[in-house]
């Protein structure tokens, strides 16, 4: 038997396709940036904030780095209502790949920040630098730029994470995929167009966030 | 990667399945006899048809049909669970020879799988609170229902829907009837079954009949094509019939005759 495909099939739900594309391109967005900068609040609350603050950080990083991304987004979307908070599936998603991507970002801002000459920071503080000031002109712009690869990785990993936001009924990419699989069973073509379409967000989203990087967020 | 790369690495992705599907011929029954083994893909999510007992082992209607047909065949059966979005993936791709998964029949799936007659009644339907008001599919509007994605209920629901009616769907039954329990969405369209054992077990979320959506028996999904297995299927449902043997497992595990089932 060989297989015939229909490609024409799955293109002419393109609607749903553009539809997922945005939804997945909107919570990439939103939780790339405020993770990140959660991620980097962290990362100082880690190393310098008060002892009770750094437990509690240290408790999130941890809880969340050794839990299941699903489990997570289930705790909040279908846990969360027992104690009356209903969340929308796209805020639940929303706020489930922020914290996720919050917490390894901290450990990853962490690891530059830690890898920081001390001179550095002494030369700063001999300067007359408020603590607030190193911390955010000496020491984050060079240690984002030494961490920068992994956490693009980071954020790419999140983005193709966002795919299982659509078993909470999240109209992503891939819950698009799967309802048009289940309208016309063209199963084979539709998860080939949404296997493209992300590795093309992918690979856009890296060289995007290469180009911005230096330019935009640690830039000299 | 460059973009030459990119085309090519898309270009070999596409040529795998076609790679993959060279090697079959139509002759499932044969293979099924000779490896004495018949691949069974069942629902554990459809409580009673199928579902995870306490000894955490798939039960309900669907299961017992399947061992019969292997019983019948001389063979052993193996239990594959599936869900409502990918059991029919499941036959076209060959992991399983037959899908006895509350299954109903309609036209779009009849162009991709083949169906054997009846061998269980079903009807799906609208469920919700008893304090919400809904009486025809015009009270939907400005509602939220949840389905399963793939399932007969969101077709029939997409049918009936008035604009403004707000369709959640979800991957699995239990994935709909959480979102229910939830609170996440005001109604479901589920299953007869699937409803019922849900109020069984949540007394205190009130929960009643709303509008009808479907009867629809349950079929035996075959892979399109293999008329020996299909023919051969369904004169083992013919016997189990007229021996009274479905009418027994009906009654065990719904509480109903069979009753008429189209054949």
């Amino acid at each position: 038997m060989i297989i015939t495909f229909d490609f024409p099939a799955v293109l002419a739900e393109w609607p749903l396709l553009a539809k997922g594309v945005a939804a997945t391109i909107g919570l990439t967005a939103v939780s790339a940036s405020v993770g990140v900068t959660l991620g980097v609040a962290c990362a100082w609350a880690r190393l310098h904030g008060a002892p009770w603050l750094r437990t509690l950080v240290g408790a999130y990083v941890e809880l969340i780095r050794n839990t299941p991304f699903i489990v997570q987004l289930f705790f909040l979307f279908f846990g969360l209502p027992g104690i009356g908070i209903k969340l929308s599936p796209e805020v639940a998603s929303m706020l489930a790949m922020v914290v996720n991507l919050g917490a390894y970002a901290a450990e990853i801002v962490r690891a530059g920040i830690a890898t920081t000459p001390r001179g550095q920071i002494e030369a700063a503080q001999s300067l007359a630098l408020t603590d607030m000031q190193v911390f955010t002109r000496v020491v984050l712009p060079p240690a984002l730029q030494r961490v920068w690869p992994a956490l693009v990785s980071q954020i790419i990993i999140v983005m193709l994470g966002s795919a299982v936001c659509g078993q909470i009924s999240t109209p992503e990419l891939s819950y698009a995929a799967n309802l048009i699989q289940s309208r016309n069973f063209r199963a084979f073509e539709s998860f080939i167009v949404a296997t493209l379409v992300y590795l093309a967000l992918a690979m856009l989203l890296r060289r995007l966030l290469t180009w911005a990087g230096p330019r935009f967020i640690f830039g000299h | 990667m460059t973009s030459r790369t990119f085309l090519r690495t898309a270009a070999a992705l596409t040529l795998v399945p076609l790679l993959a599907g060279v090697a079959h011929a139509q002759n499932a029954l044969d293979d099924i006899v000779a490896k004495k083994l018949l691949v069974v893909a069942i629902p554990t999510d459809s409580a009673p048809y199928g579902f995870v007992g306490t000894d955490l082992k798939p039960q309900g209607l669907d299961i017992d049909t399947a061992e019969l047909i292997g019983a019948k065949l001389g063979v052993k059966v193996e239990l594959v669970p599936v869900t409502s979005a990918n059991r029919i993936p499941y036959l076209q791709t060959k992991k399983a020879d037959l899908v006895i998964s509350t299954l109903g029949k309609n036209p779009e799936r009849e162009k991709v799988i083949d169906f054997t007659i009846a061998y269980s009644p079903f009807f799906q339907a609208i469920f919700g609170p008893k304090d919400l008001v809904v009486k025809a599919p015009a009270d939907l509007a400005g509602k939220t229902i949840g389905v399963t994605r793939g399932a007969m209920e969101d077709q029939e629901v997409g049918k009936i829907a008035p604009p403004g009616l707000d369709i959640k769907r979800f991957e699995d039954m239990n994935g709909t009837v959480s979102a229910y329990a939830a609170g996440q969405v005001q109604l479901m369209g589920v299953g007869a079954s699937v409803a019922g054992n849900f109020m069984a077990k949540n007394p205190q979320v009130s929960t009643e009949f709303k509008i009808l959506l479907k009867e629809s028996p349950n079929y035996i999904g075959v892979a399109k094509g293999e008329d020996k297995l299909r023919l051969k299927v369904n004169e083992i449902i013919g016997a189990a019939k007229a021996s009274g043997e479905l009418n027994k497992l009906a009654l065990k595990w719904l509480g109903r005759p069979l009753g008429d089932l189209p054949s």
